[in-house]
């Protein structure tokens, strides 16, 4: 188990690095390699040139905008778990990163290279969701953004180009009174989520007013949950709202794969959700 | 053969070696530098035993290639052991029976290596945390978990 022969680039800017991306035929970027890294090992993946992010400058880093923070592509996982300014922003980031794989994988692991992987139970692409993320592509034209309700195609096919490379994905933030939780199941600590759920509240005087819910692990790509987030609004903050959107989560689409039949999905899903919104609310400062 | 001249610094020694790009941190441990101890499993990530630390922060070193380490400072389980004396993480393995076969062991010491430099009072979760990425068949791992402990409060200067 050994990667099969690749020419290795190390550019040291954006432009060099789209310059490469634009001259090479069966080229793959290589961020923190804690997927691509395998793939090669395994040699599920051979291609003929390894682009390395790690050494193009101006691609790390956490700064807050206006509307929320923005993070640069090749920012890691254990970095984004230990700055607490993003902690303060969007607290569900650091609580779904404890799922994120181990902190020996969390050293090199990237923000951008987990959601441009798009392993359907990942669970940062969720976060993005949740937190309606922009995300800024390079390429030979230029840049452009993509919205992450836009980025998931199909399969672990994200809405980027050959020539493109994901740069930095600005999160928006919510009122600082919002409560949030990241619930997932798994079989074993760290491993892939058979089912992830994340979510954000919202309340004023007892009622929801805003809701996110994202699920991650029960389809092809994760998504947001649109229907529990319309149930939602209006209704008291209460256990008995919980229970009942938590009927309409158990009905998501769910796939079935060698280990576990989509009707289990289906109803991780509305034990997850329930779970995410009761945690959620108990973190929400009403704000009246 | 795409190679490149690779120079890393490990347990305080420099090591140089022109290699191929697609040899991996812990090919380069193993067979340029010579440095056995750390393992191989899977070599994909999963079973935790090639844990080296790089820069003092634990990484799996078959998820890196060497040309990727070029310049920095790697620790590996040889790096530990003082002259002659175990490190305490691995008295503490002795002294609990934390190894049978010994091929995790490796990972399992310098993953906590990491972790304890992070947090010198950890309790029973913690450990179990910190060693959730490295995998032992032959211990069920409460001598690990028991070493750990122990290792913790040696290291804190506690009996």
């Amino acid at each position: 188990m050994k990667p099969g022969p690749f020419t290795y680039h190390d550019p040291s800017t954006v432009d060099e690095l789209v310059a490469l991306l634009a001259s090479l035929e069966d080229a793959k970027l290589l961020a923190g390699g804690q997927s691509l890294m395998p793939m090669l090992n395994l040699r599920l993946a051979q291609p003929d040139h390894v682009i390395d992010l790690n050494t193009v400058t101006g691609l790390e880093g956490i700064e807050r905008t206006a509307t929320g923070v923005r993070v640069g592509a090749m920012t890691r996982q254990a970095t984004l778990m230990s700055d607490d300014d993003l902690t303060a922003v969007m607290p569900v980031m650091k609580e779904a990163l404890h799922w994120v794989g181990h902190f020996q994988t969390r050293s090199r692991g990237t923000i951008g290279g987990s959601i441009s992987h798009l392993d359907p139970a990942a669970e940062l692409p969720a976060v993005a969701l949740l937190h309606d993320a922009i995300l800024t592509l390079e390429g030979p034209d230029g840049s452009r953004t993509v919205p992450i309700a836009e980025w998931p195609i199909a399969y672990m096919i994200p809405n980027l180009a050959e020539d493109e490379v994901l740069t930095s994905i600005e999160f928006s933030g919510w009122p600082a009174t919002h409560g949030y939780a990241f619930e997932e199941f798994a079989r074993r600590y760290g491993d892939f989520a058979i089912v992830a759920v994340g979510c954000l509240l919202a309340v004023e005087d007892g009622l929801i007013v805003r809701a996110a819910v994202a699920i991650a692990g029960s389809q092809p790509t994760p998504s947001r949950l649109a229907d529990v987030e319309k149930a939602l609004v209006g209704q008291p903050a209460t256990a008995e709202t919980f229970q009942d959107v938590a009927q309409i989560a158990k009905v998501v689409e769910a796939m079935s794969d060698s280990y576990v039949n989509g009707a289990y999905r289906q109803r991780l899903a509305g034990v997850l959700v329930e779970r995410a919104l009761t945690r959620a609310a108990a973190r929400t400062r009403d704000a009246n | 053969m795409d190679k490149r001249d690779v120079s890393l610094t490990v347990n305080g020694r420099v090591y140089s070696a022109r290699v191929e790009t697609r040899v991996h941190l812990a090919d380069f441990l193993r067979i340029e530098a010579g440095l056995t101890g750390t393992h191989l499993g899977c070599e994909h990530g999963v079973c935790g035993a090639c844990t080296v630390l790089l820069d003092g922060e634990a990484v799996r070193s078959c998820l890196m290639l060497a040309v990727q380490a070029n310049n920095r400072s790697v620790t590996t389980v040889e790096g530990l052991a003082g002259d002659g004396d175990l490190h305490p993480i691995q008295q503490a393995f002795r002294d609990n029976h934390g190894l049978q076969c010994g091929f995790c062991t490796p990972g399992m010491v310098m993953s906590l290596a990491a972790y304890l430099d992070e947090d010198p009072d950890p309790d029973e979760a913690g450990i179990r945390e910190a060693i959730s990425g490295n995998i032992c068949r032959c211990t069920g791992y409460q001598g690990i978990v028991a070493a750990g402990i122990q290792a913790a409060a040696a290291l804190r200067g506690e009996e």
